[in-house]
């Protein structure tokens, strides 16, 4: 049976497309574009989609999320993240090697691979490990996470602390053609800290973790992909220094590509004044210029993909002092409306949000998918731009509900999300 | 007007919540209160029938001990719980063990804790009052308080007073509590110590930061000195106690750029020898002990006003 999704506003930078049209999708894939109206012969089991009041986009691509599974279920399964994500409108997420244990080989890549085939919602990429358990020591096996279906590597959640290391992992990775993935910190500064340093930290008494510590392993994994001419992603930017040194390393021709959190472009640290752990994440939410600044780098395109760091965490983990509270929040559902508001705010054209939420994460994956090109699986994503909704703690789909956006109106969501043909969520 | 306000806080958190009027309304019930220390009968029934409970989180002998003294002078019925035989040690979150404790319907609970916020995440879960006791390295409002009480009854007002507070600025609730009471209280701040110990952002809270000890204590009013921790030389905050005491020690040459009539304030346990001369300890300017007496009338307002006195 084949799908007609009718007269929407297709978006799509990977083929210069942005116009009314419909999307005809048989087999699991798009069969064909129509920019002018559906040819009258369309076949006659064809369910049609009326999507005038909506946007047509390429599949959404979170490239940056924790499932917890294996080993916190209680926060968060890979069934119940896959399901949060279709119904954040993503097709396709990227998962952190961070479970317990750290997926730094085949068996944790293959158990995620079969809960994910299992669950048959979106599409899942682990992330394999830099290191052997994120311990900073050892390489982990790359041809072998690569060859169970490991899509990159990182320590995520960890930095990879030795600069001798992370350049061997620059360079091992050639032989893989594996991206690297820094999460940039400097754990000698950052140590034990609660917020981002400065007066509120001060007033608050809680430790600062200054942005000193992020810009400075941001700058030494530039320098090392730089000198040895290997491809660099730099995850969760959270500075306006930071921002500055992929401006002027991607003016040098260095290949780095950067993202931010939507958390990052929206909230200050003033949202911890309160001691509220939902606001409590690593990196810190920032300052106002820095946020400011982190728009501009959307904007003018030092930044190239927006992800969620969705970090679920139960109320064990939240409801208690600020100090002892777990870092990070989750965002799969929240990721597509407050990126939105990039475009009312008239920051940038819907296309380039398309580009940050889908093109460009599966271009640096080197995933599949950011495309509405003919041949190409339907992954799709059918967005209200318009329609305000208040964030509830009732409507939360994935299993956690550590969010600063509770309660808030936000604006804009994915009305319906297809993968490969199949509609894993709608409300249409 | 300050006399007319009525107080109306149900917990204190900190002095960074209390207006100015707050603060006038407390130092002048504390004032009003000194005396019943010194009666025979030193007990009032202005808290008879309400329950007090002293929860500890970390050792403090002082603190504790001048929060029991308060609530029974003021005929409180108080029960006291410390670190080592509650059941935090069994693994039990603080709101878990806060709920318990209100299901047996304490009116006050006061709180010491190592973890900046804990009071105010207990207030957010219990019905009772709850008063910090110092939590982290946020606030110490009790402590600000009995400096102000303090100050005034020497110097006779607060206002327009030069003000210095030396040591670790970082790591001081003490010292938090004190910019904040003193700023709004009309005095000028200005703080020295180590420049590792010297965070960001107290302008905002309204001290001003100098270079020197000596720059600080120029024509001061009020010299306040801080316990230094000897585990922040572990941490490479400060390289010696020797240095410390060298160039940070209050002593009398460095008193000598004060104000002629200026005091001396520590907030207890003193390193003699290290940030306060021994001689200045006892000596004529110092109004430590005063502090100490201090406390306790404070804290009878503190409770007395928690507890609607102020209404």
């Amino acid at each position: 049976m084949s799908t007609l999704l009718q007269n929407g506003r297709i978006i799509d930078p990977a083929n210069q497309i942005d116009g009314r049209g419909s999307i005809l999708i048989d087999q699991g894939v798009i069969q064909e574009i129509y920019l002018d109206a559906p040819p009258a012969d369309l076949p006659e089991d064809c369910a049609i989609i009326d999507a005038s009041n909506n946007w047509l986009v390429p599949g959404l691509i979170d490239m940056h999320v924790h499932l917890r599974e294996p080993g916190q279920e209680h926060k968060e399964t890979i069934a119940s993240g896959c399901k949060a994500a279709v119904a954040g409108g993503f097709t396709a997420v990227a998962c952190m090697p961070n479970s317990t244990p750290i997926n730094d080989g085949q068996e944790i890549t293959i158990f995620i691979l079969a809960k994910a085939a299992e669950a048959d919602l979106c599409r899942v990429h682990p992330v394999g490990a830099i290191s052997k358990n994120s311990g900073g020591s050892e390489l982990s096996e790359f041809g072998e996470l690569k060859k169970a279906g490991a899509v990159a590597v990182s320590d995520d959640g960890l930095p990879v602390e030795s600069s001798q290391l992370m350049r061997r992992a620059l360079e091992y990775s050639g032989n893989y053609d594996l991206p690297v993935i820094s999460h940039s910190e400097e754990m000698t500064l950052s140590q034990n800290g609660a917020m981002n340093e400065g007066a509120l930290a001060t007033r608050l008494g809680l430790r600062g973790i200054p942005h000193v510590a992020e810009e400075i392993m941001v700058y030494r994994d530039i320098a090392l992909a730089s000198y040895l001419r290997r491809p660099l992603h730099l995850a969760h930017l959270s500075t306006e220094e930071s921002i500055d040194l992929v401006r002027r390393a991607k003016a040098k021709g260095a290949m780095i590509t950067a993202e931010t959190a939507p958390h990052y472009f929206t909230l200050t640290e003033a949202a911890v004044a309160d001691y509220d752990t939902h606001a409590k994440m690593n990196p810190p939410l920032r300052s106002e210029a820095d946020r400011q600044a982190i728009r501009l780098g959307i904007a003018d395109g030092t930044i190239d993909a927006i992800a969620s760091d969705h970090a679920p965490h139960s109320q064990l983990e939240k409801m208690v002092e600020f100090d002892l509270a777990a870092n990070g929040i989750i965002g799969l559902e929240t990721s597509l409306p407050l990126s939105l508001a990039l475009v009312r705010d008239g920051l940038i054209t819907p296309s380039r949000l398309v580009e940050l939420l889908s093109l460009n994460p599966a271009r640096i994956l080197k995933v599949g998918g950011g495309t509405l090109a003919k041949g190409a699986p339907a992954d799709i994503t059918v967005i209200d731009p318009d329609s305000s909704f208040c964030y509830e703690r009732q409507d939360i789909v994935s299993k956690s509900e550590n969010s600063p956006f509770l309660g808030q109106e936000l604006q804009g969501r994915a009305v319906l999300t297809m993968v490969a043909g199949q509609v894993r969520h709608t409300t249409l | 007007m300050e006399e007319e306000t009525a107080f109306k806080h149900n917990h204190i958190l900190g002095l960074e919540q209390l207006s100015a009027a707050d603060i006038h309304f407390l130092l002048k019930t504390a004032e009003s209160f000194k005396e019943i220390s010194t009666r025979q009968i030193k007990k009032v029934p202005a808290l008879r029938g309400r329950t007090v409970i002293n929860l500890f989180f970390e050792p403090s002998t002082r603190t504790k001990l001048s929060f029991e003294v308060a609530a029974k002078r003021m005929s409180a019925d108080t029960f006291s719980i410390s670190a080592s035989t509650s059941s935090l040690t069994k693994g039990e979150t603080l709101i878990d063990t806060a709920r318990n404790l209100a299901a047996m319907n304490p009116d006050i609970i006061i709180l010491r804790h190592a973890f900046s916020g804990s009071p105010g995440l207990l207030a957010k879960h219990i019905n009772a009052s709850v008063i910090n006791a110092g939590d982290g390295t946020h606030e110490h409002p009790s402590q600000g308080l009995l400096d102000l009480l303090t100050v005034q009854e020497t110097k006779g007002r607060i206002a327009g007073l030069k003000v210095a507070i030396i040591g670790d600025i970082a790591h001081s609730r003490v010292a938090h509590s004190n910019i904040i009471g003193f700023a709004k209280l009309g005095a000028q701040v200005k703080v020295a110590g180590p420049a590792t110990l010297i965070p960001l952002g107290l302008a905002e809270m309204g001290a001003q930061a100098c270079a020197t000890v000596e720059e600080a204590v120029s024509e001061a009013d009020v010299v306040m000195t801080l316990r230094i921790q000897q585990e922040r030389q572990a941490e490479s905050l400060f390289p010696s106690l020797r240095e410390y005491a060298n160039h940070f020690g209050i002593n009398k040459k460095v008193m000598e750029l004060a104000r002629p009539d200026a005091i001396i304030m520590h907030p207890g346990p003193i390193n003699r020898g290290v940030e306060l001369a021994p001689d200045l300890a006892d000596g004529v300017s110092s109004v430590i002990m005063d502090q100490v007496t201090n406390g306790v009338a404070i804290r009878m307002a503190m409770l007395y006003a928690i507890m609607g006195g102020g209404e």
